[in-house]
């Protein structure tokens, strides 16, 4: 017998005991839906944590006090805290060309209100370049100026979700008055929401004059210490040589012994691949449940077979004595089978979809947009595992069929 | 005389075991039948004759003993061997006639041919077999919507479509009343007058095997008798 009319006669078989085909089918749809929904949701996840560590900038380094901080080396005793000096050699475009601009940042939770209202959110001490080196943008007012910074002038900029907890607005605030720790400042700046970000609220921040923060807000040890430099490089090329062009300025300028740095210099590209190793990992963990549920459904498949194969045994002992070959009916029932989970497979593709773009609705509407990706290679997957998964669960009751002594099949009732 | 031998089987012998107890369904038994001839086998119950029936039509191997179906010897043929010879060589009509209940009549009449790999004509060959059975009128009905009757029709039709060397038939009337039992004879008798085919058949019927040239009596699964009649050979 050749392969369509296998296929034509196991539908027929199939078709005669619908309600059982369909619970079959079920258990395939039920797996596969899950497989495509969760790789789906687990691509998109990917997609959001890598849009938004892009988002915090371009071509960015973070330079930190203390060794081995995130890189994995050795932490070593005394580091020696970043200063305002570090900063300004690493500026230097003849130590350092790569590098583009360079922002020293102090940083402190501190008590803010305004109106009657008081909250407790994250103010840094920033120069002019933080602004551009953060792809910040105002919905009103202006940014830090060099005039600021001289004159230790007490403005801010505050972030869109601040500006609602203290005044339930987010415009007309040039110019209203805020107080940090009990000192008063002036609004110069409203900053453009960002959205929910996976590093904190950037929403929900205030940014001070550098100089400001370091005389009056937050003192550190030193006069000079700083927490963090920001450090843009010139293009994504150059981020391996930027990274070695501050971190020999940085053990020269603090003498450490080679291979003691005192200070890390992580990348974004560094986050970025963190992060994609972490949702790989979530997503093949989500996979990985969602195909348990695809292994059940082959069970599924496994247990109907074998339950048609004994139900049928005497049709099989008849086909045989009419010149059926082991292979005809291992054919015939593996057909089946491979029929039952490539209907759920297509079923299942259709229904993860449908549940991949629920997830995106109800994301959007919450609002935390987040797309869920399926990709052709998701779908294959799922095509490929669900009909192997009917083959292979069809095996044992194929064989089983294909076995059959003729005789005592036909004797069977 | 030089006879054209359909079954040539010697010293048949088939042992079942069943734990520790063997049982001897077929112990020596010997047959020869002639191409075109109308053979019946009659025995009491347990005597071995639907055993000997499975081993002449290759359903089953026996025990010990020599083959020859056809001029083609069966003894050591693999499983998908057998399936072959009994695709081309035989044809079977069982007591509980044995269709499949879910499909036409035309399609469990096509089967053999499917199993042989026929693709052309199938239709028409499978159509042609239910004329000859009478049933041309019948061929979209499904089994369950024929008379006992028919669907032995529809069974013989199946056994001849290929047209086999050999028609076996365990006891074809068994579940079918007297008057209806004596039309499917007819009909099997006919096909053996039109078209040359050999007959055995299985029966406890002895106005059944009256009509047939040769009764072949099984006793405690040795042939017991060979009786003549009706212008047998031999
Ligand atoms: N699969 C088997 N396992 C064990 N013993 C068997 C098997 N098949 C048949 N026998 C035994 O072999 C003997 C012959 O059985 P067989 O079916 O050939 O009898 P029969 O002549 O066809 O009887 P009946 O007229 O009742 O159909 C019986 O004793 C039976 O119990
Ligand atoms: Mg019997």
């Amino acid at each position: 017998m050749n392969l369509s009319q296998a296929i034509l006669e196991a539908l027929e078989s199939l078709s005669s005991n619908k309600m059982r085909s369909g619970l079959t089918v079920l258990g395939i749809v039920i797996g596969v839906a899950a497989v495509i929904a969760m790789l789906a949701v687990g691509t998109g996840a990917q997609d959001s944590i890598t849009g938004s560590i892009s988002g915090i900038g371009t071509n960015l380094l973070f330079v930190f006090r203390g060794g081995g901080r995130m890189g994995g080396g050795t932490e070593v005793r005394n580091p020696k805290p970043l200063t305002l000096q570090d900063a300004a050699a690493i500026a230097d475009p003849f130590a350092a060309p790569s590098v583009e601009l360079v922002a020293p940042v102090l940083q402190d939770s501190l008590i803010v209100s305004a109106a009657g209202q008081t909250t407790t959110t994250n103010v840094s001490g920033v120069t002019p370049d933080y602004f551009p080196l953060r792809n910040y943008t105002l919905t009103e007012g202006d940014v830090i100026t060099e005039e600021h910074l001289l004159g230790r002038a007490s403005v801010a900029v505050i972030g869109p979700e601040t500006a609602d907890t203290l005044f339930g607005r987010r415009d007309g605030l040039i110019g209203e008055q805020i107080t940090i720790e009990g000192q008063p400042f002036r609004i110069i700046g409203v900053l453009t929401a960002k959205g929910g970000g996976m590093f904190g609220s950037e929403d929900n921040q205030v940014l001070i004059p550098y100089s400001t923060a370091q005389t009056r807000l937050i003192q550190r040890r030193t006069r000079d210490q700083v927490d963090m430099l920001l450090v843009q490089v010139v293009d994504s090329e150059s981020v391996p040589s930027a990274v070695e062009e501050v971190s020999a300025i940085l053990r020269t300028r603090h003498r450490t012994e080679i291979g003691a740095d005192d200070f890390t210099v992580f990348s974004q590209q560094d986050f970025l691949s963190t992060a994609a190793t972490i949702t790989s990992v979530l997503t093949i963990f989500l996979g990985g449940i969602a195909a348990i549920s695809l292994l059940v459904g082959g069970i599924g498949i496994m247990n109907i077979m074998l339950v048609s194969v004994t139900e049928r045994t005497k049709e099989i002992g008849l086909r045989k004595a009419l010149g059926a070959r082991k292979r005809d009916i291992l054919t015939q029932f593996l057909t089946e089978s491979s029929l039952l989970s490539l209907f759920g497979g297509i079923i299942g593709i259709a229904f993860g979809w449908l549940i991949a773009f629920i997830v995106e609705k109800v994301a959007i509407a919450s609002g935390t947009p987040f797309y869920p990706r399926i990709g052709l290679d998701a779908i294959l997957l799922a095509t490929i595992f669900s009909a192997a998964v009917g083959l292979f669960f069809g095996i044992y009751p194929a064989n089983r069929a294909a076995n059959l002594e003729p005789v005592e099949a036909l004797r069977y009732e | 005389m030089n006879q054209d031998w359909v079954v040539v089987a010697d010293d048949l012998v088939k042992t079942y075991k069943m734990g520790e107890v063997e049982v001897n369904a077929l112990q020596g038994a010997s047959v020869k039948i002639a191409r075109g001839e109308v053979v019946s086998i009659m025995g009491p119950s347990g005597s071995g004759k639907s055993t000997m029936m499975n081993i002449l039509g290759c359903l089953d191997r026996p025990t010990s003993g020599e083959y020859m179906l056809d001029g083609e010897v069966v003894a050591n043929m693999t499983d998908d061997q057998l399936a072959s010879v009994r695709n081309r060589k035989v044809g079977f009509v069982f007591q509980s006639f044995n269709l499949l209940s879910r499909q036409t009549a035309l399609f469990n009449v096509e089967l053999p041919l499917r199993y042989a790999g026929q693709v052309e004509n199938r239709r028409q060959r499978a159509a042609d077999a239910l004329k000859a059975v009478g049933l041309e009128d019948r061929m979209t009905h499904r089994p369950t919507e024929l008379s006992g009757g028919q669907q032995q029709r529809v069974a013989i039709a199946r056994a001849i479509v290929n047209e086999p060397a050999i028609i076996m038939a365990d006891e074809p009337t068994g579940n079918l009343d007297s008057k209806v039992g004596k039309e499917i004879m007819q009909l099997l008798l006919n096909l053996n007058k039109e078209r040359g085919a050999t007959l055995i058949i299985v029966t406890h019927d002895p106005v059944i095997a009256a009509q047939t040239q040769r009764i072949i009596k099984l006793r405690d699964g040795m042939v017991e008798d060979e009786n003549m009649q009706n212008g047998g050979v031999q």
